[in-house]
């Protein structure tokens, strides 16, 4: 798998790791966090880091799902996990706010750090965390229940105070839902259509208040229509929050993310398939100038 | 004609006639099993119909028979089936909630409840009954034999039943529901008891009517724990001593007739009754499942 040209960045980066601790990468125990090839460390400066990922590898089961997993993810960024079908990324998303936890076989090591503390460690509760980093999925999910009681929920079960029909006539708004639904707030979510569902899934996320959201393939079951308007809320929600996105829609990640890493498939002697990421950098570095041919052949589909 | 258009052509009369005979079989099957149902509940309906009055629920049983009523028979079993509802609902819900969500079915503990429950589903009444009668009336408890006792018993007989079908009521709450609940911070409790039960109470109240309606017509426990045969009064708490529907139909039909005594205008009466019940039951479960089924 070594077999591309080393480029300028790796070498420099080999001949620092260990001696420089790039911005923002740190570890609990103070060791160096293993570098990645093909990450050239200078280029990820974001101005302050949400998620700080050091050789994460989460697994179910004996054999690893995800491995070597080693990036930051900024503050205010859109960042995108792009790649192959059973690369990992949806594994990964799901373990930066602990959503893994929900399957007892998984597993998740090496560090995932957020604003610094580790979110594995034991005194770490896991609904805390999915109180602060929210989460959309793949399928609209609603609940059964009316478009008011859907975004109610959340603020409810969490006992946020203020008056509950401002929270959710804000979380609306700012999912650029409000006028669309603002006078059948009583009736049942499932007669919205599919994306307006999904707009309310963000909703529902954004009146908890967190400060992140991952999203895992928000748009693979939306019409391009609906998928726009997503992606300008995107846009307009990475004033106030940082996001994670899954995307199978390489446009997409090329459209609305600030960084992007790129996940591959890799087999193993016994034909067991692990994800890896191969470049983590600027959008726009990978889209036009990425330094793995294996990025390269990806993003300009020759692959894939 | 073509190669194309005779390719399509009907089948060919021996495949037809196989189809068809198939066709007629399974219909005949069906045929057979409403028949013979329906030819009971006409022969029941032309000894009973005549008795079947108002009277006939508000009077109690009597030697003469001509004033002899269902009425004792009738409070015993709503009140039978009350206690054995408090006890079922909470006991077969929590169960059910604790298999689905909260067991590692990994486990072999949990594994071997779930096969005991499956069997225990299949126990024969009577054994049920001898259960009761040995922990409840007697034994441990003893309760003697009272509604309570034979609540309880009732209550154990289906609970089997109730918890298989609120686990597939709760099981057929999508996992994505839950994860939607959990990714906004809620514990595992709130997501259980604000989206999981909601979405399924209608299909486990279905669950509890239809164990109802099978525990309504149970004779075999209730004779053995010692239920009354003859009671000229209501119950007016769980302590007291009751009889109920099926006994008292069981009672009348080994009661011998005579010219002046005829018993069978009463048991057939008492099983009309007994089935309309039933069907009152059923029609309500069938109501709730239409109304209030969520379509994911």
């Amino acid at each position: 798998m070594r077999d591309q040209p080393v480029t300028e960045h790796q070498d420099r980066q080999e001949e620092t790791a260990g001696l420089r601790r790039p911005l923002g990468v740190r570890s609990g125990d103070g060791s160096p966090v293993p570098a990645v090839e093909g990450v050239p460390q200078e280029r990820r400066k974001p101005r302050e880091a949400i998620f700080e990922l050091g050789d994460v590898q989460v697994s179910y089961g004996p054999k690893p799902a995800v491995r070597g997993v080693t990036f930051e993810i900024g503050k205010n960024e859109i960042t995108a996990l792009i790649g192959p079908s059973g690369c990992g990324k949806s594994t990964l998303i799901r373990c930066l706010n602990r959503m893994n936890d929900l399957i007892p076989t998984a597993k998740v090591e090496g560090q995932v750090l957020y604003h610094g503390q580790n979110l594995y460690a034991k005194e770490v509760d896991a609904v805390e965390v999915r109180k602060r980093i929210g989460m959309v999925f793949q399928k609209p999910n609603p609940f059964p229940k009316s478009i008011f009681d859907n975004i109610a929920f959340g603020p409810r079960v969490l006992g946020m105070k203020g008056s509950m029909d401002e929270i959710v006539e804000r979380a609306l708004t700012h999912a650029a839902l409000w006028d669309e639904v603002k006078d059948r707030l009583k009736t049942n979510a499932f007669g919205m259509s599919g994306g307006q569902q999904q707009r309310l899934c963000i909703a529902r996320c954004l009146a908890v208040e967190p400060d992140v959201i991952l999203m895992d393939e928000p748009c693979s079951a939306l019409d391009p229509i609906s998928t726009g308007k997503i992606e300008d809320l995107m846009m307009d929600l990475k004033r106030e929050y940082s996001i994670v996105i899954v995307t199978h829609n390489m446009q997409q990640a090329a459209r609305v993310s600030d960084k992007t890493a790129f996940f591959t498939v890799e087999l193993d002697d016994e034909e067991h398939r692990s994800g890896r990421v191969i470049e983590f950098d600027d959008t726009d570095k990978i889209f036009t100038n990425p330094s793995d041919s294996r990025t390269e052949a990806y993003v300009t589909g020759k692959v894939g | 004609m073509s190669a194309h258009s005779q390719a399509i052509a009907r089948a060919s009369g021996s495949r037809r006639a196989k189809d068809f005979a198939f066709r007629l079989g399974m219909f005949l099957c069906l045929g057979l099993a409403i028949g013979l149902l329906g030819l009971l509940l006409v022969d029941v309906a032309r000894d009973g119909a005549g008795r079947l009055t108002w009277d006939f629920v508000t009077s109690f049983t009597s030697i003469d028979t001509d004033q002899a009523g269902i009425q004792a028979a009738l409070w015993g079993t709503i009140w039978l089936m009350g206690v054995c509802a408090v006890f079922i609902v909470p006991v077969g819900v929590a169960t059910a909630i604790y298999l689905e969500e909260y067991a590692d079915d990994t486990k072999w503990w949990n594994r071997l409840i779930e096969v005991n429950i499956q069997n225990l589903a299949a126990v024969p009444s009577i054994v049920y009954g001898i259960l009761g009668l040995a922990f409840l009336v007697r034994g441990p408890l003893s309760l003697g034999p009272v509604i309570l006792a034979g609540g309880l018993t009732l209550g154990l007989l289906v609970l089997p039943v109730v918890i298989i079908s609120a686990r597939e009521a709760i099981r057929a709450v999508p996992p994505s529901i839950r994860e939607g609940s959990m990714a906004l911070g809620a514990t595992q409790w709130q997501t259980i008891r604000r989206q999981v039960l909601p979405a399924a109470i209608p299909g486990i109240a279905t669950g509890v009517i239809l164990s109802l309606a099978r525990a309504i017509g149970e004779t075999a426990p209730l004779i053995v724990i010692g239920a009354a045969t003859v009671v000229a009064f209501n119950p007016t708490s769980v302590n007291d001593a009751f009889t109920a529907m099926p006994i008292q139909i069981f009672d009348w039909i080994t009661r011998p007739s005579n010219d002046t005594n005829n018993y069978a205008p009463l048991a057939a009466a008492g099983i009309l009754l007994l089935m309309i019940l039933l069907l009152l039951m059923n029609s309500v479960a069938i109501w709730l499942r239409n109304r209030y089924e969520q379509k994911w």
